[in-house]
């Protein structure tokens, strides 16, 4: 895993933007309507779920290697 | 790791009012971004918004707020500036607000070149009340007033704030975030009324009624429509088709902003030390 | 050194505006208040003040409302047609409670009416013009000093109790002549901008009332960040859907005037010690009124005058004791009947209200009072 996905939770809408713009499927909306990490290993950490939430309910971080 | 923008939101009043897939947010980042970007001092800045869902962004920014009333944050905003110089005022506004309840107050807010920076959400609808057309829904797109197709012609808001003697205008949209965070941070840069519209998407009340509900297409679209201004100008008229439309800074230049001129005014009256 | 100078009504409003620490003005040109921003747009700089002609009387509303939010005190003037755009904008300063002077010179309505013919038709509009429950104060000079010493009153009182005020003067006092000397700076008591009690870190909330149910709202970058907005909204700025809130905010508006009417309705008496009937006027109205009471006691009429100066809140103290005393009370009044109301609902029934009205672009004649009078008169004995 590259990277840290934080999610705020109670912000997600579940609008879907972020799953359309993920190059690498890592996201999808789960059956309640909010955002969840599928594949965090796929995560090449390109911050386009990030960039593009209106919500501001997910970020990405690179990990610091150790 | 927290990001340095939450610092200008008020934490407690989110998660904002919007609509899922609502473009508002995108936009309102944005703002926030480009004023942490010029360094502007958080209490020394305001934020004036008019009515309509874009209005409501004002709630959700950690400054001095004012909510005003429909179409009236340009008067507001020029009595702050005019009476507070050192304070950094951006107005927020949308579609209906700004052109067409608003649109004598924009064309004058641009015509006295006030030092402000207004930035329009322009998501082609009015959402707030569940739809109707306004001056900038595109013609022949549907609305719940225009359930045929609107037939009115829609306002070029760009070049209707350059007609009208803005100093600072410009065009992004919701898809290229940062292009429009550097829009707007031109806008406070220019000491005079900036003017920048930010394309943003409708999902609910505009995409819906035209067959265009996902806001990530919705989104997509406008990467693929939209074309910066270079390219723009180098492009034949047949291939500015009536989806495409040209981005970027479309025109600046250096004017006597309204509070220096009334400085003078000052001067000349003998109440400079007063 | 004497300082009596001849000056017109709109302009020593002026004078009175800036006397008391008004620093910006916004407006629009309209006929018979264009005097007030003229004068403005001359004296304003000599002061380090500014003026700014805005592109509508809804700009110029709202222009004004800024300035005061930022912190100075701000006056906009007009009349009929533009006194009916601002209504939109006064029902916000009601709502945000932002301290704002308009002045309304009235002349004849409706519509463009009759430019630019005096009138006093704007009544009941300063009363309820905007949509909305919420008080409002409206003051009414009768001569050229008094405009002067009714817009001082006017800033303080949208200072005190953060809320609009309209200085609801006619075209007759607007246009009058008078030689006037006005007051020293030091005799001129000015009610300053309300401050915050305490700091953002020690839990301060912008519209919480103070002992006199009036908040300390902060001025805008002041470092405070408070949100202001028209729609209902709870101590902290912020709107709320909540039937309480809605109730409370509602009821405090206008007990926050309410509990200060005695001290704010302005009412003055002349030859009422005595007297059996009494004439009601405001204004311009009250010139002549106060020469037609003179002549009829002269034909041995016990008659009086009681001037309103406060138009709103209605002088109903004053009002009630009069009909306690009198045989019959006349309302003369330069419309077709708006305040006349007022004072039936509040004699209710005590003693005979008749109405002296006049709707046709000129100003009483003193004869037109005292015919009002002995009707009164005629009828009280009959």
């Amino acid at each position: 895993m590259n990277s840290e996905i934080t999610i705020k939770l109670p912000r997600c809408k579940g609008c879907g933007i972020c799953v359309a713009f993920c190059p690498k499927q890592v996201l999808a909306v789960d059956e309640l309507g909010k955002v969840m990490v599928v594949n965090a290993d796929a995560c090449i950490a390109c911050g386009q779920c990030e960039l593009r939430c209106p919500d501001y309910a997910i970020f990405v971080d690179k990990k610091v290697k150790a | 790791m927290e990001r340095s923008f939450e610092k200008y939101f008020r934490q407690n009043r989110l998660p904002h009012l919007w609509c899922p897939g609502c473009g508002n947010g995108i936009v309102m980042k944005a703002i926030v971004q480009a004023i942490e970007k010029k360094g502007l001092d958080q209490d020394k800045t305001v934020i004036v918004s008019g009515i309509g869902c874009s209005s409501r962004a004002s709630g959700y920014m950690d400054f001095d707020t004012l909510h005003t009333a429909h179409g009236r944050a340009i008067p507001f905003a020029t009595g702050i500036k005019l009476a507070n110089p050192e304070l950094n005022v951006i107005v927020i506004t949308g579609d209906g607000d700004c052109t067409a309840i608003g649109g004598n107050h924009f064309i004058h807010g641009c015509r006295r070149n006030v030092d402000l920076t207004v930035v329009l959400f322009n998501n082609s609808i009015y959402g707030m009340t569940g739809g109707q057309a306004s001056p900038m829904t595109p013609t022949h797109k549907k609305a719940t007033t225009a359930p045929y197709g609107a037939i009115d012609r829609n306002f070029d808001a760009c070049r209707l704030a350059e007609a009208a003697g803005a100093t600072y205008v410009a065009r992004s949209t919701a898809f290229h975030v940062q292009h429009l965070t550097d829009m707007i941070a031109g806008g406070i840069d220019n000491k005079g009324f900036s003017f920048v519209e930010a394309i943003c998407q409708c999902p609910t009340s505009f995409g819906r009624k035209n067959k265009m509900a996902d806001p990530a297409k919705m989104m997509m679209w406008m990467r693929d429509n939209a074309v910066m201004k270079a390219a723009w100008d180098k492009l034949p008229d047949d291939k500015k088709t009536e989806e495409k439309f040209p981005i970027g800074l479309f025109y600046n230049e250096s004017e006597t902003d309204y509070a220096t001129a009334y400085n003078e005014v000052i001067q000349i009256a003998g109440g400079a030390d007063k | 050194m004497s300082k009596a100078r001849l000056m017109q009504g709109n302009e020593a409003c002026v004078e009175g505006a800036l006397a008391a620490g008004v620093r910006f003005f916004g407006g629009y040109p309209i006929t018979p208040s264009t005097e007030v921003a003229e004068g403005m747009a001359k004296l304003l700089p000599t002061v380090g003040g500014k003026f700014v002609q805005m592109e509508d009387e809804i700009a110029s509303m709202g222009v004004v409302l800024g300035a005061s939010l930022a912190g100075k005190k701000a006056v906009t003037a007009s009349s009929g047609p533009g006194i009916s755009l601002k209504q939109e904008l006064i029902g916000y300063a009601a709502a945000a409670e932002i301290p704002v002077v308009i002045v309304n010179v009235q002349r004849v309505g409706p519509s463009t009416g009759q430019p630019t013919a005096p009138s006093q038709g704007d009544v009941m509009q300063a009363r309820w013009g905007t949509h909305g429950d919420h008080p409002m104060i409206a003051l009414s000079p009768w001569s050229v000093r008094e405009a002067f010493d009714t817009a001082v009153m006017a800033v303080n009182y949208s200072e005190r109790f953060r809320t609009p005020v309209i200085l609801l003067m006619d075209e007759i006092v607007g246009h009058l002549r008078e030689k006037v000397e006005l007051p020293e700076a030091s005799a001129i008591e000015i009610y300053p901008r309300r401050k915050p009690t305490c700091s953002r870190a020690e839990g301060y909330e912008p519209f919480t009332p103070d002992k006199d149910l009036v908040p300390n709202t902060a001025n805008f970058g002041e470092g405070y960040h408070i949100h202001v907005t028209g729609l209902i909204h709870d101590d902290t700025g912020f709107p709320i859907g909540s039937p309480k809130i809605t109730r409370e905010v509602t009821k405090r508006l206008h007990e926050k005037i309410d509990i200060a009417r005695d001290e704010i309705t302005h009412v003055e008496e002349y030859f009422m010690d005595d007297a059996e009937y009494a004439v009601v006027a405001f204004g311009g109205t009250a010139r002549t009124a106060y020469e037609a009471v003179a002549n009829a006691r002269k034909k041995g009429i016990k008659v009086g005058m009681v001037r309103l100066i406060t138009i709103w809140p209605f002088a109903d103290k004053a009002i009630k004791k009069i009909a306690e005393k009198v045989k019959g009370i006349l309302v003369a009044e330069l419309n077709y009947g708006q305040l006349v109301g007022e004072v039936e609902r509040v004699v209710a029934g005590k003693c005979p209200v008749e109405l002296c009205a006049k709707y046709d672009m000129t100003i009483f004649e003193p004869a037109e009072i005292e015919a009002g009078i002995d009707e009164l008169v005629a009828g009280g004995k009959a």
